[in-house]
């Protein structure tokens, strides 16, 4: 349970940082599933480029719009009080992320970035319809959420390219916003998952664990391609207890 | 490089892939700390760094420098006596990465329900004494810092 050998750099600013990401040469954010996979030798890359000292990537702000930076903590997302009042879902989500050990270290930018269909920021941020900012040494290009997710463990960001800022729209006035899961016990890897938000005249949700995705919707949830008939029926119930807490 | 650990500064050269619990428990002889998993799931290994609760086997000890690492070693809280008192352990595997866990959580608030210890809790597993004494003991100290402060 030890790593490969591996290269350690921890540029300071994004230019450098830009430069040197790349094919083997892997962005390390908060660690909090790269360093796993790093100790099961599932990923031996030749060098690791730490964001951690880069400056600017750390930042919560809102204006018409809430721009968090990529290497922002969980812990300071589950700690806004801003992000809180006028983003309740994004809260409710960051709290259900592991557990206060994790959150201390994992970064939202990290959670996206790795893409693992069990993680909860993924499904709250696609809820949101948020905008997801990339760039690399050459340019810079934004995508949604249904551009950047593509798989398990997959998005469309290529190598050269780091994810550097999420923005989140405004809510609809009078949004009210819920986010349950359904885990085997506290801080575990969720089964299942929604979050919903409702508004007079608006509705989405976003399901985690109907596919290899979040899955984007309006209500009622799309679930009869679910095969399983568990996993379908826990949606099913997730998406009404969802509904309740946030009606 | 340079890091803290316990108030005390300490240099070292830690080849890359060397965790922070690796770092602390074999080149400083912190051996407090225990190594469980290894991927983040036990809670054995939880330090504090600049003052926040971290699981030591997933970070590099490389990404402690410059930072303040506490390590059970360094820790003197009103917990360690309670938990003695409500015999909140058993083997004590878990215990240094259970201790740095709740002293973070208790620094935060005033009190606590039941139910917020038992989250608190689900990041460090303990297989010997189901949990319900280390709730005891943090309700103890909770309580005995309220008394402290009440005025007469």
């Amino acid at each position: 349970m030890k790593p490969a050998k591996f290269d350690y750099i921890a540029p300071e600013t994004l230019d450098e940082a830009l430069a040197l990401i790349g094919e083997d040469s892997r962005p390390l954010a908060g660690g909090q599933s790269l360093v796993p996979m790093l100790n099961f030798r599932l990923a031996q890359p030749a060098r690791l480029v730490d964001l951690e000292r880069v400056e600017g990537l750390s930042y919560i702000e809102a204006g018409s719009t809430l721009r968090i930076g990529a290497m922002t903590r969980q812990a300071a997302l589950e700690r806004s009080a801003l992000v809180a009042e006028r983003w309740p879902l994004l809260h409710q989500a960051v709290r259900l992320v592991g557990h206060a050990q994790i959150r201390s270290r994992g970064t939202v930018g990290g959670s996206v970035a790795h893409a693992d269909p069990k993680a909860e920021l993924p499904v709250a941020l696609t809820a949101l319809d948020a905008r997801f900012h990339v760039r690399s040494a050459s340019g810079a290009r934004t995508l949604s959420a249904g551009q950047l997710f593509r798989g398990v463990l997959t998005t469309a960001l290529e190598p050269d390219e780091l994810l550097v800022e999420i923005e989140v729209p405004a809510l609809p006035p009078r949004a009210r916003t819920a986010f349950v899961e359904q885990a085997r016990t506290l801080g575990d890897f969720a089964l299942a998952g929604a979050a919903v938000v409702l508004a007079p005249g608006y509705q989405a949700v976003a399901l985690l664990g109907a596919a290899a995705v979040p899955v984007r919707a309006h209500l009622p949830a799309p679930l009869d391609e679910i095969d399983d008939p568990y996993r379908r029926a826990l949606l099913a119930a997730l998406v009404d207890r969802a509904i309740a807490q946030a009606s | 490089m340079r890091f803290e650990v316990n108030g005390r500064v300490y240099e070292g050269d830690p080849e890359a892939r060397t965790s922070l619990a690796d770092f602390l428990r074999h080149e400083l002889g912190l051996t407090g700390t225990k190594v469980g998993c290894e991927h983040g799931v036990c809670g054995a290994c939880t330090v504090q760094v600049d003052g926040e609760p971290v699981r030591s086997c997933l970070m590099l000890a490389v990404q402690a420098r410059g930072r303040s690492v506490r390590t059970i070693e360094g820790l003197a809280s009103p917990l360690q006596e309670a938990f003695h008192e409500a015999h909140a352990l058993q083997c004590g595997f878990c215990t240094a990465g259970v201790l740095m866990s709740l002293d973070a959580f208790v620094r935060e608030r005033e009190s606590a329900t039941d139910e917020e210890i038992r989250e608190a809790l689900a990041g460090t597993l303990c297989r010997c004494t189901g949990y319900l004494s280390m709730i005891d003991a943090v309700q103890a100290v909770m309580a005995g810092r309220r008394e402290a402060a009440r005025p007469d």
